[in-house]
């Protein structure tokens, strides 16, 4: 069991399979609000769905119309389950409180590995890979 | 956490203002934290972008109402262009379904005390902040304009933390509001000759490939009108990621000079034209009002179209904000736009309205109406002066 400690962004505590990529994500223009699935041309992920995963990215980018496509996600119940960043930006930091999805920052991201079951403890900022 | 709340603050955050307020406060703190601001700071203005259905959809238009279900503005709130004329937009081809939306949008908005009026060009129309003022502004070009032009102080805030600003009266103090992150970093010395807004826009689209987020200081430019100046903050924002230039002689806000590395001239302006220039065949769309048209520009495109017709194969919008369409209407302005058969189209512009697939080429005076007409509507463009593209439009 490794524990990995970061910063809370919204709280929250679940688990569940870790989704990992090092490409920064957009999701207003780059994930399909009505599905989860990752359209952005060229992206590690594109093609599948951040739906019911722990996600696990670097940072996000573009628009800030990206954090209603957040709230759309879990609004459909296609959301992320939670999302772990290296940093988070304001964008994907709007989206996880407006839609109340458990967020966490501040992670060596790279001990991660895409299928692993993790466990979130946000409210403590810590990410636990069991 | 380094982010010191006072009591009324903290009481926020833990419900005693309402769910509105909590969520609200949420998001200021956490963007407090996130960017290691000390305390938060009380706005007097906010500025809300996020207001065209187009771009919000369903889930944005849910969050809002569920917002405004206990959610009141604390301070003086206008709100961005939404995607159609609120009262016209039958005339102008908006379907009913999307129109239906839209004011859905604008109810919920209005339910939480919001002054409803649609502009991108909030100062023009009584959300005026002055120098040193705190506020909290979405809208890149009206946030460049309040920072540059006017001196005031803002981040480039998004939809919901504009609105977060506005139901709790707070911002986090970071980046633009502390005066050590408003110095001037990058000198450019101008040696063109500005004529006219789309000269502006072009500058502004130079300048700000140039100097991605570095905050320039631009010298050589003697003089500079306030429509010529929104048309600048609208390209510079857009082309870079600027919210603050300094002109000198012109812009208020006090900065060390550095040094003019940078010269841009006429070359430079004419490659910048040539890139905003697309091979096309018809024109079919003309816009001029990006950023929205001041009553000057108004009055001076009644003129230009005094007497003439639109080509029938033509359609032109000059985009507004509702009063000053009501000030055109009292001055004749708006009879002589529509008898010619132009529209003067309020609330709305043609970056957010629903108008992909109905035409295929865009003439107009601004940078930043060509970025979007391509990235977002697959137009082809072409910018111009006011003055040719009325030419354009009545050939």
């Amino acid at each position: 069991m490794i524990e990995l400690k970061g910063r809370r962004i919204f709280s929250g505590k679940v688990e569940g399979e870790a989704l990992v990529t090092t490409d920064d994500i957009s999701f207003y223009g780059g994930c399909d609000p009505e599905t989860g699935e990752i359209v952005e041309k060229g992206h590690q992920l594109e093609g599948r769905s951040i739906s019911g995963k722990i996600l696990v990215f670097p940072t996000g980018k573009g628009s800030t119309v990206g954090s209603y496509v957040l709230y759309a996600l879990k609004k459909a119940g296609k959301g992320p389950l939670a999302i772990v960043n290296k940093s988070t930006d304001p964008v994907v930091a709007v989206g996880c409180i407006i839609s109340e999805i458990p967020a966490v920052d501040q992670i060596d991201i790279e001990k991660i590995k895409t299928g692993q079951k993790i466990k979130i403890d946000a409210d403590n900022g810590v990410v636990i890979i069991e | 956490m380094g982010l010191e709340l006072t009591k009324e603050e903290k009481d926020m955050l833990e419900g005693e203002y309402g769910k509105a307020t909590r969520k609200a406060m949420e998001i200021i703190t956490t963007l407090g934290e996130i960017y290691g601001a000390s305390r938060l700071i009380p706005v007097s203005s906010v500025q809300i972008a996020g207001v065209s259905y187009h771009n919000l959809g369903e889930a944005g238009l849910e969050y809002l109402a569920e917002m405004a279900e206990d959610g009141k503005t604390r301070v003086l709130t206008t709100l961005n262009p939404a995607g159609m004329d609120l009262e016209e937009w039958k005339k102008h081809g908006i379907d009913e379904e999307f129109a239906r939306n839209q004011q859905r949008v604008v109810e919920a908005f209005a339910k939480m005390g919001v002054i409803t009026t649609c502009t991108c060009t909030p100062y023009l129309i009584g959300n005026l902040p002055h120098f040193g003022e705190h506020i909290a502004w979405a809208e890149s070009s009206a946030v460049c304009f309040a920072n540059s032009v006017i001196g005031a102080m803002t981040n480039r805030e998004g939809g919901p933390s504009a609105l977060a600003a506005a139901l709790t009266g707070r911002t986090a103090e970071y980046g633009m509001h502390l005066r050590e992150n408003r110095v001037a970093q990058v000198g450019y010395e101008v040696q063109a000759t500005l004529s006219s807004t789309d000269d502006f826009g072009l500058l502004g689209e130079v300048i700000g490939e140039k100097t991605g987020k570095k905050i320039p200081y631009i010298t050589g430019i003697p003089k500079a009108s306030t429509e010529e100046l929104k048309s600048l903050c609208a390209s510079i924002a857009t082309y870079g990621g600027v919210a603050l230039f300094h002109i000198e002689g012109i812009t208020p806000n006090k900065t060390p000079k550095p040094e003019i590395n940078e010269v841009i001239t006429q070359e430079d302006l004419e490659n910048a034209r040539k890139t905003l220039d697309d091979e096309t065949e018809e024109i079919d769309f003309i816009s001029i009002g990006c950023p929205h048209a001041s009553i000057k520009e108004i009055a001076r495109v009644a003129e230009l179209l005094r007497n003439k017709k639109v080509s029938e194969s033509k359609t032109i919008w000059i985009t507004t904000a509702k009063p000053t369409k009501d000030l055109a209407i009292k001055m004749g302005y708006y009879d002589v736009i529509e008898s010619a058969g132009a529209f003067l189209v309020s609330d709305a512009c043609c970056a957010v309205a629903p108008l992909k697939g109905k035409f295929k080429t865009l003439m107009t005076d601004s940078a930043k109406a060509c970025f979007y007409a391509r990235g977002k509507n697959k137009f082809k463009v072409k910018i111009r002066t006011i003055e040719e593209c009325i030419r354009e439009a009545t050939s």
